[in-house]
């Protein structure tokens, strides 16, 4: 039996992994790698590298970020942020990256994850949607979850889906940060209407929110940062908890 | 000991080559026929979509040479297709080394399968000091369909060959780069065949 997923991410600037309280009042975290090498040797199931470096050397700092991770950590991870074209997500792939996520690129032309899945197989396609309750609508949020758009959450999931992605990554700007919780009954039900992978985040402060979230919110994994970062929770401990809970866990 | 990788168009060889760093080997990335077939040992990893890497093989004469290599061979991920007979996957006539069908997963569950799996029924030094039930990652959309040449089972809608050998091709589904220990233990069994 597969097992669900707990994934660390780990935003990334100029080099220095950052977490902000949705999304802002940036605080420093220490090395990337090191604290990639260090969530793999604790059971992390894969991580998540989000570099939010805006730069116009961008393409070369992903590039050398996505290398020393290959380079030393043993488990599959992901690289996102800014990442808008077939060469960049070449150059990510050729670097060593497994899977690169794309997100305000895929809402500008839809046809380049169709582009992508083509060139790169799906497998490797992740589709970042960053959503966000407006007038009880779920609307998918571009510019690091900030700009609303006019798609709709459920509509666009099912099109990147059919577009080629090979699993989507589902962030609730309304959770995100404040630890309440997952976005269970959205990702639920994004979940049962599609036939890819579905990571949750966003709201992840206990580790019943894990639980809930794979019950309740049937996800395929589940993805937080600062509760890690800041060893609130511990990555044994709640692969230990959910285990015993009946979640398939790798241990 | 010279460790060749063959060089095709099925990507994501970069990872595989860092994990070989890591213990201690430096492979050599090649699609010179001469290269293959002196190495010590083959590796035929990749990922991609099974008819491009067969006519992309095809058309550079590297699935007759494939076939006659006599050292060890270890197929990874569409590596392992690839040494089947057949693949759905567009309908693809494969090497046929192995003589085993790959099928896509019906869709009874979410496909890609996508993240740590067990294998167990483990029978292969390749698969040395490796625990039944061991857990490494998999990310596929077809399998290996059970068959006689199979070396480890792995459930998933359906039990399926997580792993083949047959006489010295060698050949897994997962990926033993991404695979933590574990996948580390599998690729020194490989070294050390």
């Amino acid at each position: 039996m597969l097992t669900k997923r707990i994934i660390p991410c780990l935003d990334v600037k100029d080099g220095k992994t950052v977490k902000g309280v949705n999304f802002l009042n940036l605080r420093d975290a220490g090395d990337p790698v090191e604290l990639g090498a260090l969530y793999s040797q604790q059971g992390a199931d894969e991580l998540v590298f989000l570099d939010i470096t805006a730069t116009l050397e961008k393409r070369k700092t992903l590039v050398e970020l996505v290398k020393r991770v290959a380079q030393n950590i043993n488990i599959p991870f992901t690289i996102g942020g800014g990442i808008g074209s077939i060469e960049d997500v070449s150059a990510c792939l050729n670097a060593g990256a497994d899977k690169v996520s794309v997100n305000s690129s895929a809402i500008n032309n839809p046809a380049l994850i169709d582009q992508l899945s083509r060139e790169f197989g799906n497998q490797c396609i992740v589709v970042a949607i960053d959503t966000r309750n407006v007038d009880g609508n779920n609307i998918v949020h571009s510019h690091g979850g900030t700009k609303p758009t006019t798609l709709d959450t459920f509509k666009w999931a099912k099109e990147m889906q059919e577009r080629g992605a090979g699993e989507l990554l589902l962030t609730s700007m309304d959770k995100d940060g404040t630890k309440s919780g997952f976005a269970n009954e959205l990702t639920s039900f994004i979940s049962t209407h599609v036939s890819i992978p579905i990571i949750a985040s966003g709201g992840a402060g206990t580790m019943e929110h894990f639980t809930d979230v794979f019950t309740i919110g049937k996800a395929d994994a589940a993805l937080a940062a600062s509760i890690f970062h800041f060893k609130e929770i511990g990555i044994p401990e709640l692969k230990t908890f959910l285990s015993e809970k009946g979640i398939r866990m790798r241990n | 000991m010279k460790l060749a990788i063959v060089k095709y168009n099925a990507g994501n060889i970069q990872s595989v080559i860092y994990a070989l760093n890591r213990i201690g080997i430096e492979p050599i990335l090649t699609d010179d026929i001469d290269e293959l077939k002196s190495a010590d040992k083959v590796l035929f990893p990749g990922q991609g979509e099974a008819s491009n890497a067969m006519n992309y093989l095809r058309s550079k004469g590297l699935d007759q040479v494939i076939k006659d290599l006599k050292q060890p061979v270890f197929g990874i991920c569409i590596g392992q297709q690839l040494l089947c007979t057949h693949s759905e996957e567009n309908n693809t006539e494969c090497l046929g080394i192995i003589p085993a069908m790959v099928k896509k997963f019906p869709p009874q569950d979410k496909v890609p399968q996508m993240g740590w799996n067990t294998i167990t029924d483990l029978k292969s030094p390749l698969f040395k000091g490796i625990d039944e039930g061991s857990f490494v990652y998999f990310v596929h959309s077809y399998y290996v369909e059970s068959n006689p040449y199979q070396i480890g089972t792995t459930d998933y809608i359906l039990p399926y060959a997580c792993a083949l050998q047959k006489d010295n091709f060698y050949a897994v589904q997962f990926h033993p780069e991404k695979s933590s220990d574990v996948g580390e233990q599998i690729l020194k069994n490989f070294i050390e065949l």
